[in-house]
């Protein structure tokens, strides 16, 4: 079995987000980057079927600038057999990435797409969706356990009213959640071999997907400050406040 | 834990710290040497995630590394414009003459956090690895008793010290030679100035600590280039401290309050000093209605030529900070630290081994800058005035004075709560205001705008060698000052279910700055590298 897993290169959690100061979006420069957690989570279940013999091969790929080759290596570390960078300067909205991973799918001929369930920069959950339809495959998103037998998958996922499990027949995309599973701590001489290997770089081009950024995003404000609390004494007080502001 | 097996790594140098002296000794290894394998370890999760300086720096070591460094500076460069010394009264400010070590014309503002980010792909063009996420844990020794290399942290290790599904071993890293560039107070540097004793002939290191916030300002307050640093309140004659202004571009301005570690009123509190001190109106001038960017601090050494320790042993050579070459009256070390490192590669070309790099470091230009100021910090152990007074002699006489003053442990100048109880708190005797406005609050929310991140299900990184000190004796005795001088509120007495006072550590706000290590007045805290990749996350400190 041939997974495909991508990565994305987004800001790191622990970043406080500071909007730039002309509307242009958040400050992106001089900011700590890693790979999207979730997508480490897709990453690691790859690995664990490359490791227990059900997968035979792990491909990770992603899309953007160079910067981005720093998380391909990541994933290489962690045991992914292949690298593919698809370059680009600009914006990669959903909808652009979808139709590059339908490319990158056709190219590799996979048996499932894994896949964050969202970044955890835009936050937006459509990629996987996506890339299901443009491929016309099965979708199962959301897992918290991904079992695999006879050319199937057997997804459980996480939903509001609480876990459903799908059958999908393969190939198919799959989005992971967080629970279903713990990512690993990188062994140092494995990210020192990781840098060794080499990436396959490709252009939009050559996948015959325009460069494109449908959604125009026209200026990026940080939330209106919150005026402080005041304390009350009593009960009493509290509900004539409360009264006051119309509020009850 | 030693029958652990673990994965070997082979290189024929080993740097502990991507910090300047780290990255020079490594760049300048490469430049001499191309086909040696360099291996640069650094604990923060990317380089310059923590480091954390001024910094005006003097730009001789990276012209040297990096000739044409100018075409592509670091985002944060701004050639210094101007220098202000002012002496600040509670509610009044005088302009000084500057002094001659703070003439800054010709040097650059930069951001150190920011600098080595620029600086590590530089050295990974020239073939260094650099592998940001793994610290030195310790050093290893082969027979004969030479340093053979070091151990990275193991991962996957739980709070209660059983191993978690994750566990993943630390590996032994080997090489002829290992240099540490820890920086100030380095975790491995600590046990091998003791192994190998090599502060038998010098006097105790000395320290402070310094405190940095980075503002962005309203429109038209910064004036890029602009150098000013402060002395006077909120520490009036008692306490060695002062604070810089360095104005950059972007409406932004770098902050920080350094205070010498050998204050002796354990009630002290120096983040407390730092925002009363923001709180001036000169300063509050500046950054009143801005916003605060972020913010850290970090251990600095001042003891100088006289607390230089033997920065060869076996195996391995000392550089930067970890040694401590950092000129106190210039307030830069960095210049010195990258020389160090350079000194130390070239040595290396050079002899083939360790042996003279001591003698050759204090022989060259960093050893005679640190030795003709080596009496200007410790002549503030009588005050500002006896301090001013004896720096202007010492400039006078460039050092030639026939004595050498001594520097004291740090810790050994706290005085006990009964010496001190009589007299008013420093708050009190400085008039500190009684409430503040500014951002942040307290130390807590000032950790936040560190980006500080551990695992919290992991051994704390804190360990206090005999915790009965800390709820008997030094709550008697000092007061338990860890949870004052902590900048990050890492240390907090709480009551526990027996309704007896106890020490809770919240390891996972540490910001790494190592003030508990030097200040404690046991000396019974030893800071430990966490998991890898821990600590604060500084942009652009």
């Amino acid at each position: 079995m041939k997974i495909l897993v991508s990565v994305k290169r987004a800001i790191d959690y622990n970043v406080r987000i500071q909007v730039a100061p002309d509307g242009s979006g958040v400050v992106k420069n001089g900011v700590k980057h890693s790979m999207n957690p979730f997508d480490e989570i897709a990453v690691e279940q790859a690995i664990r079927w490359k490791e227990d013999g059900t997968a035979t091969e792990v491909v990770a790929v992603a899309i953007g600038d160079d910067a981005v080759a720093e998380q391909l290596r990541t994933a290489v570390a962690f045991g992914c057999d292949r690298a593919i960078h698809v370059k680009t300067d600009d914006e990669v909205q959903p909808l652009t990435a979808a139709r590059v991973f339908k490319a990158l799918a056709e190219r590799e001929s996979p048996d499932m797409f894994l896949m964050g369930k969202q970044a955890i920069d835009d936050d937006a959950n459509q990629t996987g969706q996506m890339t299901a339809a443009k491929l016309n495959w099965p979708q199962a998103t959301f897992a918290s356990k991904i079992e695999l037998a006879d050319g199937k998958a057997e997804v459980t996922r996480e939903i509001d009213t609480g876990l459903e499990t799908l059958s999908v027949d393969l190939p198919a995309v799959v989005t992971v959640d967080l629970r279903l599973n713990e990512p690993r701590y990188l062994k140092l001489p494995n990210i020192m071999k990781a840098k060794k290997k080499p990436i396959e770089a490709l252009a939009f081009d050559e996948l015959d997907v325009a460069a494109a950024t449908p959604i125009k995003t026209v200026t990026t404000k940080a939330p209106p400050k919150r005026a402080g609390g005041i304390m009350v004494e009593t009960v009493d007080e509290l509900v004539a406040k409360l009264k006051e502001k119309s509020l009850i | 834990m030693s029958d652990i097996e673990r994965d070997v790594m082979t290189y024929d140098v080993i740097v502990v710290g991507a910090g300047p002296a780290g990255l020079a000794t490594a760049m300048r290894l490469k430049q001499n040497a191309p086909d040696k394998e360099v291996c640069v370890l650094e604990k923060a999760s990317e380089v310059g995630a923590q480091n954390l300086a001024g910094a005006v720096i003097e730009t001789g070591p990276l012209d040297t590394l990096v000739p044409n460094w100018r075409e592509d500076p670091p985002d944060i460069c701004v050639d210094v414009t101007g220098d202000e010394f002012w002496m600040l009264k509670k509610d009044g400010a005088t302009r000084m003459p500057t002094p001659p070590q703070q003439n800054n014309h010709g040097n650059v503002v930069v951001s150190l956090a920011n600098m080595m980010a620029w600086l590590a792909p530089k050295a990974e063009e020239l073939g260094v690895e650099i592998y940001p996420g793994f610290s030195a844990a310790e050093a290893l020794f082969d027979d004969n008793g030479a340093v053979k290399g070091v151990r990275t942290p193991d991962m996957g290790i739980a709070r209660d010290g059983t191993l978690k599904g994750t566990y993943e071993p630390g590996i032994e890293i080997h090489a002829p030679i290992t240099i540490f560039a820890e920086g100030c107070r380095g975790h491995c540097t600590k046990q091998l100035v003791k192994r190998f004793e090599l502060d038998t002939d010098c006097d105790p290191q000395t320290y402070a600590i310094g405190l940095k916030e980075l503002w962005k300002v309203p429109p038209e307050r910064s004036q890029p280039g602009l150098v000013q640093h402060t002395i006077g309140w909120p520490l009036e004659n008692d306490i060695y401290g002062g604070s810089f202004i360095y104005h950059l571009t972007e409406d932004r301005i770098a902050l920080g309050f350094v205070v010498g570690l050998d204050y002796a009123d354990p009630r002290f509190e120096p983040f407390e000093a730092f925002q009363q001190w923001k709180h001036h109106p000169k300063i509050r001038a500046l950054i009143e209605d801005g916003e605060i960017i972020s913010a850290g601090a970090r251990a600095l050494v001042e003891g100088g030529w006289q607390s230089l320790p033997k920065l060869e042993m076996p195996g391995a050579l000392i550089v930067g900070d970890a040694g401590g070459t950092l000129n106190v009256p210039k307030i830069k070390g960095i210049h010195t630290a990258m020389a160090s490192g350079i000194l130390a590669a070239d040595h290396l070309c050079e002899a083939g081994a360790v042996d003279g790099f001591d003698a050759a470091l204090r022989a060259s230009e960093v050893g005679s800058e640190l030795k003709k100021v080596r009496n200007i910090r410790p002549g503030f152990l009588r005050g500002k005035w006896a301090g001013l007074a004896n720096a202007a002699w010492e400039t006078v006489t460039a050092g030639h004075s026939p004595w050498t003053l001594h520097n004291h442990a740090d810790w050994r100048a706290t005085e006990k709560l009964a010496a001190v109880e009589n007299q008013p708190t420093p708050a009190q005797a400085n008039d500190w205001q009684t409430s503040r406005d500014l951002a942040p609050r307290d130390r807590l929310a000032s950790v936040y705008f560190a980006q500080t991140e551990h695992d919290e299900n992991q051994p704390v990184h804190l360990q206090i060698l005999e915790p009965d000190i800390c709820v008997s004796r030094c709550t008697q005795e000092y007061g338990n000052p860890c949870t004052r001088f902590c900048p990050a509120n890492v240390y907090e007495m709480v009551d526990n279910d027996a309704g007896e006072k106890e020490l809770h550590i919240n390891a996972a706000n540490c910001v790494h700055c190592k003030t508990c290590d030097i200040k404690d007045p046991y000396q019974i805290i030893n800071w430990v590298t966490p998991e890898g990749g821990s600590g604060p996350n500084y942009t652009n400190l």
